[in-house]
């Protein structure tokens, strides 16, 4: 399936873009984090920390265990700082 | 209910006064605004990332929230993004309620969720570099009491 991932503030640093579209067979969040450490070291470097990560499906704060299934867009930040 | 997302500057007097004119039926309007804080004289400036789509529907799902829970008649929320420089307000809430305890409470439950719910990222600028806010314990904790 074809995805849309967007990264944010330090993790869009370290990747080196703020998203890509990709062809993924990952079943879960976790399998899309796993596939894309494989990649390249700055990846490695983004997804070194995960309790340092967020995850986003379709704009929806979610897990790492949840499923890709029907998803368009994941998206990866640290823990948000507003206000 | 409302929810600004912009780069633009925002006139908090104007805002608070149009918001509190259009509260009829109102008994309490409670206002609040966040301000670039300098801690140690270094700052040269901050800059704000959000997530553009994400971030408006996690204010107005936070919104709904509090008008829901407080009764509120109206609630505003707006926030920047962008190049700010020390002493700028980043962002503001606006609550209105019959009676001041629900607004009160209102404006501090929308502060507590935007803080670390809604997708804003702070990157302080200083002469010795740029570094990335990083989230606060104490800002989660904050949660638990909601």
């Amino acid at each position: 399936m074809t995805v849309t991932v967007l990264y944010f503030a330090w993790l869009r640093e370290r990747i080196g873009l703020p998203r890509e579209t990709l062809e993924t067979n990952a079943a879960t969040v976790a399998d899309l984090i796993a596939e894309l450490r494989t990649r390249e070291d700055r990846y490695a470097l983004a997804f070194s920390d995960l309790a340092a990560v967020r995850v986003a499906l379709d704009q929806e704060l979610s897990e790492f265990d949840a499923p890709l299934a029907g998803v368009r867009e994941v998206a990866f930040f640290p823990p948000m700082t507003g206000g | 209910m409302a929810v600004r997302v912009q780069a633009q500057p925002f006139d908090y007097g104007a805002e608070c006064a149009a918001f509190a004119n259009a509260a009829t039926g109102a008994g309490a309007v409670v206002t609040f605004c966040g301000i670039v804080r300098d801690n140690d004289g270094s700052l040269l400036g901050m800059d704000i990332e959000h997530y553009p789509g994400m971030t408006e529907r996690a204010l107005a799902d936070i919104e709904e929230q509090a008008c829901a829970r407080w009764s509120l008649s109206d609630a505003l929320i707006v926030h920047r993004h962008g190049p700010l420089a020390p002493g700028e307000m980043i962002m503001m809430v606006a609550t209105a309620s019959r009676h001041r305890a629900g607004a009160f409470a209102a404006a501090e439950f929308l502060m507590d969720y935007l803080k670390s719910r809604a997708p804003f990222w702070k990157k302080e600028r200083t002469a010795k570099g740029t570094s990335w806010v990083a989230a606060r314990d104490a800002d989660e904790e904050a949660l638990k009491r909601w």
